[in-house]
């Protein structure tokens, strides 16, 4: 049977074309199916969004050919500060704990790329690609699996058949929905507020993270004297602050930031991020393999949503690669359940880790503070321990597929 | 003698179906054979491409090529061959196996070729293959030497024939009678009678009187902590494999 394309794609923000370009280098074919218009998805504009690419998510890209495009605009990041902190106190502590890229030969741990970057040069390399098609504009309200493929139809009355269908439509997949799966997941009782602020001094290219009892606020470098922060709150704390206008926001923020990088101000949009855990009960289905905030939506707190999307994309197209090398059927359950078992436990870790640090540091508790001060200082002063964090920062731990060793 | 094509009786065709899902169930009867699968497909793959100067990465790089499966089973090696281009005859010598097959490549959208036939027979008839499959048979026959030479007969000059079974020592029978038969219930007691299985020398020996020239040999190893079979250069203990030519 022949079908409109090996790979029907659902979302077209940052990880499926990411799938796509990465199974377009095994000869496999995708259609990218996007609700948003082109024109506004390829609209320009900085929007304050930025990603921490760990370094093997940066390899991912490279191979994938759109690492050169935006190399110019990332930043890379040489350190990492994390420290403990109160309101008000800013980031004055005594650093406790200080990863240096210098102590492992990789490289920088990772870089910063703005949203607007990244995302025109995925949509325009997959663009470029013969064996891509985006279908922007266009929401899929049927998917149906046979034994030979998937079928899909569209609101606009169409339909389109593929041996496979992803879902990469986000941690409220319609797609997960329509295959009947479950999600587990809980929420932190947390809002993270993200913005772009210009700072008077600059940054060096380290990275701050300041936990503090309502929230950890990170401050990411970008080009120029200018960083991206998230600031978790309090839902409560978070909705005031964003209701608030400009110059009070910026009130709330600078005894939080601190004055270590002179005047700041806001540059660009605001957003808010309720911060949750949801993991799809299972990441694959009959004919079906969900990848990025689909299968896992997880707290932000140390930037590894993206790059456990990309983690996802790589372990993918490598399993569907090998797959149609063996002349496999790429979309049969045994296929797609290695996908599975390969994805399943490094997600369930990582998102049990983050969990973890995050209810461990958001606490005023003075004994859970003795006792994350005493752990900080004990990884900070112990250099195997700390190289580590840094590999582990890094993206460079677990089972690292292909596309993202070196 | 020209086997019969073998037609699938339309009443029995429901029953076909259950025993097809059965054969192609990730977690049924034959789940040994399918986590076994893409290991025995690499180095089936690799061989072929590498024979017949074959690009895997492009589409459908077998074309061309007639392949044949003996004891194709449900069709867990023809269904591959035959995505990746080759045209594809599976034989199987129970018949049972055969209606099975069909209805499952016919789901599948694939054309290939079932017959219930033996090698020996199919080999009288004069039928001739770029590539023989020859995976875990060669243990159950009762004559290896006739049967490997039918093997050489169905080949093309600069055929490629690839031959798996089990290695005889006290290793292979703990592994694969006690363990896959006994603890494990893998595989229905009895499947196996290990004083049929053969040493790498023997089977080298074995080809090379059949009039083949041996060029490979690897060793399938399953690790128990990974749950993972893998391709080996040096341990050819238990499971294993080999390439030979018939000379051109």
């Amino acid at each position: 049977m022949k079908h409109d394309a090996d790979l029907l794609i659902v979302g077209g923000g940052l990880n499926g074309p990411a799938l796509a370009l990465a199974a377009a280098r095994d000869g496999l074919s995708s259609i990218v199916i996007d609700a948003l218009p082109k024109a506004r998805m390829e609209a320009g504009d900085f929007d304050g969004r930025s990603y921490a690419l760990a370094m093997s998510s940066v390899r991912l890209l490279r191979n994938l050919g759109v690492w050169d495009a935006v190399a110019d605009n990332a930043q890379p990041m040489l350190e990492i500060k994390v420290s403990d902190g109160r309101a008000g106190e800013g980031p004055l502590s005594p650093f406790m704990l200080h990863f240096d890229h210098a102590e492992i030969e990789e490289g920088p741990m990772g870089h910063m790329l703005e949203d607007r970057y990244l995302r025109l040069a995925l949509l325009s390399a997959v663009d470029d690609n013969p064996l891509i098609s985006m279908q922007n504009d266009e929401n899929v309200i049927a998917q149906e699996a046979n034994p030979q493929g998937v079928q899909i139809k569209l609101e606009s009355s169409g339909a389109l058949s593929g041996r496979v269908l992803i879902g990469a439509d986000g941690r409220r997949s319609g797609t997960v929905e329509r295959a009947g799966i479950k999600r587990t997941g809980w929420d932190y009782g947390q809002t993270a507020l993200v913005c772009a602020i210009a700072h008077e001094k600059p940054h060096h290219g380290v990275a701050h993270q300041f936990f503090m009892p309502p929230g950890p606020l990170a401050i990411l470098p970008l080009p120029g004297n200018r960083s991206s922060i998230v600031w978790s709150e309090t839902h409560a704390n978070a909705a005031a602050f964003n209701a608030l206008d400009e110059d009070a926001y910026m009130q709330m923020l600078r005894p939080r930031f601190g004055d270590f990088l002179g005047e700041i101000s806001l540059e660009g949009q605001r957003f808010t991020y309720p911060l949750n855990l949801t993991i799809a009960n299972s990441f694959v289905a009959e004919r079906l393999a969900l990848i990025g905030d689909a299968a896992h939506g997880m707290h932000p707190i140390a930037g590894q949503g993206l790059n456990a999307g990309l983690r996802d994309v790589g372990a993918l197209a490598q399993v569907m690669g090998d797959a149609k090398r063996r002349g496999e059927d790429i979309g049969s359950t045994f296929v797609l359940d290695r996908y599975q078992e390969w994805r399943r436990f490094d997600t369930a870790t990582l998102a049990a880790a983050t969990d973890l640090t995050n209810k461990v540091f958001s606490n005023d508790n003075p004994l859970l503070r003795l006792v994350r001060d005493v752990g900080m200082g004990a990884v900070n002063a112990v250099p195997a321990l700390r190289r580590t964090f840094i590999r582990e920062a890094a993206g460079l731990t677990g089972d690292l597929p292909d596309l993202m060793r070196g | 003698m020209q086997a019969a094509q073998t037609t699938v009786d339309p009443s029995e065709v429901a029953k076909f179906e259950a025993m097809a899902a059965e054969w192609w169930d990730p977690k049924g009867k034959f789940k040994p054979l399918h986590m076994m699968n893409p290991c025995r497909l690499d180095y089936i793959t690799r061989q072929i491409a590498g024979e017949f100067g074959r690009d895997l990465s492009g589409d459908k790089p077998f074309e061309g090529l007639r392949l044949l499966d003996i004891g194709c089973g449900g069709g867990l090696l023809s269904e591959p061959m035959a995505r990746l281009g080759a045209t594809v005859v599976g034989a199987d010598a129970a018949a049972g196996n055969i209606p099975v097959a069909q209805v499952h490549a016919e789901q599948s959208g694939l054309d290939i070729d079932y017959r219930n036939i033996t090698a020996e027979e199919m080999a009288a008839a004069g039928e001739k293959f770029d590539v023989v499959l020859n995976m875990e048979v060669v243990e159950h026959v009762y004559d290896p030497l006739a049967y490997l030479t039918a093997v050489h007969d169905l080949l093309k000059p600069g055929g490629l024939h690839i031959c798996s079974t089990i290695n005889r020592n006290p290793k292979s029978f703990a592994v694969a009678i006690l363990g896959a038969e006994y603890v494990m219930r893998w595989l229905p007691k009895g499947t196996h009678e290990w004083s049929k299985f053969i040493t790498p020398d023997e089977l080298y020996d074995l080809i090379r009187n059949a009039g083949l020239d041996p060029v490979d040999r690897k060793g399938f190893v399953f690790n128990p902590i990974s749950w993972q079979w893998s391709i080996s250069d040096r341990d050819l203990s238990v499971n294993y494999v080999t390439a030979s030519i018939r000379p051109a």
